[in-house]
């Protein structure tokens, strides 16, 4: 295995933040709403339509406009020399340090070491029945796929086409969406994993969801 | 010993008696410690618990102290009943329902459309039911159709008679089998108001099909109103007459909900007891205040605390109220001049005391002129209702402007019913012999008949001038002359504006003098619409200097003197330089001569009190006298103005009503609604029309986000009131852009109007 998952994992450990930086999104005057560590709510709602918390006020034109944080974190490395400064587009502001969540770093961390299987269309997609079933028989990931064997059922305007597998050999490590689900153009379908690595995968995984602090 | 068990058997039952009126003074009075009442309640618990330890004579002396203390205190609690405490007792479990009703008042019924809850919507009840009338030694029967709300006795599937609108819709269903039966209706409402979701049919747009039937259903309707809340009220509530329990409630929006509003209280709130208190009182939400304002006909006496689930008293009292009610409605189909009519009339006013038995009985059929009288009828009662609280400005005794208006009025009004009444059916008649004689052998026969047809054109006047057309150049050009004429206020700012779509479509930020300007209020990448001020569409929509007013002399006032209101009614005529919510005027669309309503936003948010209702009325009654199509442009409208209570809700039948009406006898009724729409308005006269459209970006419904979260505990997603989804649901049959506005109007006066544009 090229990466070394234990190495990748302490990195987390040591820093379990993702740094997110606001910048100008156009020039203007701005006006900062929130101090170093403060913390702050990203997007909410059942349909994110409840605005994240207010970090600056961009003016241009007399167009004060409220930009709000993106994520959950704490503003970290504010730029106050700047306030009330006259600021060209893509400033860097300031910084939301978004502490990971344990299902976010199991997310990065299978993307490095999968072979994302993607959506060619914005269609709905099903599993190869057989592979279903399979799946379905057997708890622990098992199902293997090998470079062009039958993969998934691409539905759309009622026409079936079925998707032949072309990555790397391995075993159908999960499944990023649900039968007869709406997937978009690139997301991912499938993971599939080296059948060699997937033991150590697991027990990484595993690691993980125990020892993660959130 | 058989004799004590029998005694403690009473005893037992006897105390439960007592709990029950004590839990439901405490409904009542809202206070669990009110005069100590969880104190007596907790004794009667010991009491009940310990029967079998007491000796028989302690037992029995406390149970007549608390009896004693009871009575005592409902005494109390009946002498001090506030409207809130009307609610309370509407609202208590221990109080009748509509099952209670079938069971007592009716000798047999057979539910329709299911049960229980297995049932499309549980919360409304049809039954097809018998009641019936001893006239000396004989019973006769009578068959009708009883649809009303079921509360339920602590079923939650009822959701407390909070009609679905697919419930509603059931409710109309019936009432056309009653209609096709021929059996009257008795509709019984006991609903807090309508469960306000927009899935199809949608609350607003069916309780609006609902009333639309009702104005001119063929069949007698007696309705009897315990909990009138609003629009779920009126959706069965349009009846010939109306009853209301004496102690029930009927309003325009539950004394909560206007205190939120009244008190500008944020969601998740509390709401101040002492606000809602006043609220009650303001609204004027009685049966005795109801009486008053004329939006009832009669009170159906209940025992001083409001009628219970066994007050059998009462049921035999509302069994001869519903007929006594059913045969005035039917007695005042039968022509005057039959003597026995007025005797009969007279013999059934008289009663009063409820009893089994009858003088006379009378047949609930009608025939078809009396259904003519029924409709008649109605028509008069419900354009009757609340007139004596419009407001008229103040004018001086010798006003020679409005003298030359009235004057005009009638002189146009005798000439348009020649014209339409007289000679437009004599000139149809003419014109479709000679359409079919010329179909026949039409190059034989012309030189016989265009002599026949010149004489009848000319006999007749000058050609319908509603018929020009334009050609399609013109039509386009025109726009673009005119908007460049009026330029919105709003544009003199020197400042940009962000669409709200940005983030989704990457709208480039809006410089105002561009945006009001040349795009019309329109974002040029995604096509949001930014609100414009009504004069913009005057100026811009019709014809150049077409617009002509009317009916400035009616005006908004306070009938029910709501504390608060007259200040703010003079802050928005100060400001809007108006008197009244609503613009009603005659106009031209490229050369088209139209009727329009246009409630407008900057007068307490377009809402319809008496003076915008009757407005509306007239200005209906105008394009069906002249003719003439007539649009509703919805600028905004934030639904019935809620300090005008019941007086406000009425508007929703009476205008309804007039559009009926109108629609009828031919007219093309339109309706474009334009930023927000909601409540009342939508729910009757405009939601009943067939053709209603949207403006882009508008938002049209029942209630707004806030009510349906508070209502039915679900939250909705930001766009669910958006006109794109009210087509998706089918509640408008398109989407305009603001910028087509005049030629889309045109197109469509030109297609749905045919080429009289007043079909008939």
């Amino acid at each position: 295995m090229d990466i070394n998952l234990n190495d990748l994992l302490r990195q987390y450990h040591a820093n379990p933040y993702e740094e997110h930086e606001m910048c100008a999104p156009h020039t203007g005057t701005v006006k900062f709403r929130v101090e170093e560590g403060q913390e702050t709510r990203g997007p909410s709602g059942q349909w994110l339509h409840k605005p994240g918390t207010l970090l600056f006020i961009l003016e241009r034109e007399n167009n004060p406009k409220r930009i709000t944080a993106s994520c959950n974190g704490e503003v970290a490395g504010v730029r106050h020399e700047l306030e009330g400064r006259f600021v060209e587009a893509g400033t860097r502001l300031l910084t939301i340090r978004h502490r990971l969540s344990k299902n976010e770093v199991i997310d990065r961390i299978l993307t490095r070491v999968l072979t994302v299987f993607p959506a060619p269309q914005r269609a709905r997609y099903y599993l190869i029945p057989e592979i279903a079933a399979q799946m379905e028989k057997k708890a622990e990931p098992s199902v293997s796929l090998k470079p062009g064997s039958d993969a998934v059922i691409m539905s759309l305007m009622k026409r079936d086409t079925i998707l032949k597998y072309e990555g790397k050999p391995g075993i159908i490590y999960k499944v990023y969406f649900k039968s007869g689900d709406l997937v978009e153009q690139d997301a991912p379908l499938l993971g599939i994993c080296p059948p060699e690595n997937i033991q150590y995968v697991q027990k990484v995984i595993d690691r993980i969801k125990n020892e993660w602090e959130e | 010993m058989d004799t004590e068990y029998r005694h403690i058997a009473d005893s037992g039952q006897f105390l439960a008696q007592l709990a029950n009126r004590i839990s439901y003074l405490i409904d009542v009075t809202g206070d669990s410690r009110w005069f100590g009442l969880d104190m007596l309640l907790e004794e009667v618990t010991f009491i009940r618990s310990a029967i079998f330890e007491l000796p028989e004579r302690e037992l029995f002396r406390k149970m007549n102290l608390l009896d004693e203390r009871i009575s005592i205190l409902e005494d109390r609690a009946a002498k001090e009943l506030t409207p809130v405490r009307m609610v309370n007792i509407v609202r208590s479990i221990q109080r009748f329902t509509l099952q209670d009703i079938l069971e007592n008042v009716y000798d047999s019924y057979t539910e329709l459309g299911g049960e229980e809850d297995c049932n499309i919507d549980p919360a409304v009840v049809v039954a097809r039911a018998t009641i019936s009338r001893r006239v000396k030694k004989r019973i006769y029967k009578h068959q009708v159709m009883v649809i009303g709300h079921e509360k339920g006795m602590g079923e939650e599937y009822r959701n407390g008679g909070c009609a679905k609108p697919w419930g509603n819709d059931k409710a109309l269903r019936y009432m056309k089998v009653a209609e096709t039966e021929g059996i009257p209706v008795h509709f019984f409402i006991f609903t807090p108001g309508s469960y306000p979701i927009e899935d199809f049919p949608g609350a607003a747009q069916q309780i609006a099909r609902n009333i639309y039937a009702m104005s001119k259903l063929k069949v007698p309707m007696v309705s009897f109103i315990s909990e009138g809340g609003s629009g779920g009220a009126e959706a069965i509530g349009l009846a010939d007459i109306r009853l209301m329990a004496s102690h029930g409630y009927y309003s325009v929006i539950s004394p909560e909900g206007a205190a939120a509003i009244e008190g500008r209280i944020r969601e998740g709130q509390k709401v101040p007891r002492e606000l809602v208190e006043r609220c009650a009182e303001q609204l004027r939400m009685t049966a005795q205040d109801n009486l008053k304002l004329g939006t009832i006909d009669r009170i159906v006496e209940e025992p001083p605390l409001g009628a219970r689930k066994d007050d059998y008293d009462f049921f035999r009292r509302l069994r001869f109220e519903m007929i006594k009610a059913t045969d005035e409605v039917v007695l005042g189909t039968k022509s005057f001049r039959a003597f026995r009519a007025y005797v009969l009339k007279k013999q059934v006013s008289r009663r009063k005391e409820p009893s089994d038995s009858f003088d006379v009985h009378i047949s609930w059929n009608l025939s078809e002129s009396e259904i003519q009288r029924l409709i008649e009828r109605r028509s008069k009662k419900y354009r009757a209702m609340g007139q004596g609280y419009i407001e008229l400005k103040k004018e001086s005794l010798i006003n020679l402007a409005r003298l030359r208006e009235k004057t005009r009025e009638t002189l146009s009004r005798t000439y348009y019913e020649i014209k339409y009444g007289l000679l437009k059916p004599q000139k149809k008649s003419v014109q479709k012999v000679l359409e079919e004689v010329t179909g026949e052998g039409a190059a034989f026969l012309s030189k016989i008949t265009e002599p026949v047809k010149a004489a009848v054109d000319f006999l007749a006047g000058p050609q319908d001038e509603t018929r020009a057309l334009i050609d399609d150049s013109q039509q386009m050009s025109i726009f673009t002359r005119e908007w460049e004429q009026y330029v919105s206020p709003l544009a003199n700012e020197d400042r940009t504006v962000t669409c709200p779509n940005a983030a989704k479509y990457g709208c480039m930020d809006l410089w105002v003098p561009d945006l009001y300007g040349e795009f019309c209020g329109v974002c040029p990448t995604c096509g949001h619409h930014f609100p414009l001020e009504y004069q913009w569409y005057l100026q811009n929509l019709f014809d150049a200097g077409s617009v002509r007013e009317f009916n400035q002399h009616i005006i908004s006032g306070n009938p029910l003197k709501f504390q608060g209101l007259d200040a703010r009614l003079n802050r928005d005529i100060q400001r809007t330089g108006r008197r009244s919510g609503i613009i009603t005027f005659k106009a031209k669309v490229m050369d088209i001569k139209i009727v329009v309503a246009m409630p407008y936003s900057n007068f307490r948010s377009g809402t319809f009190g008496s003076a915008e209702g009757e407005k509306f009325i007239r200005a209906c009654d105008l394009a069906r006298t002249r003719r003439r199509p007539f649009i509703a442009y919805i600028h905004t409208t934030g639904g019935i103005r809620i300090q005008e209570g019941t007086l406000g809700v009425i508007q929703m039948p009476r205008c309804t009503m007039a559009v009926r009406e109108y629609v009828d006898s031919g007219g093309l009724y339109i309706v474009v609604y334009d930023n927000n729409s909601y409540a009342g308005p939508v729910a009757s006269f405009l939601g009943c029309s067939p053709y209603q459209v949207g403006i882009r970006s508008s938002r049209i419904g029942f209630a707004g986000p806030r009510v349906i979260r508070e209502t039915t505990g679900q939250d909705v997603p930001p766009d669910y009131h958006s006109a794109k989804n009210a087509l998706r649901r089918g509640h408008i049959q398109g989407i305009w852009d603001r910028r087509d506005f005049r030629k889309n109007l045109h197109d469509a006066l030109m297609t749905m109007g045919g080429p009289n544009l007043y079909y008939k």
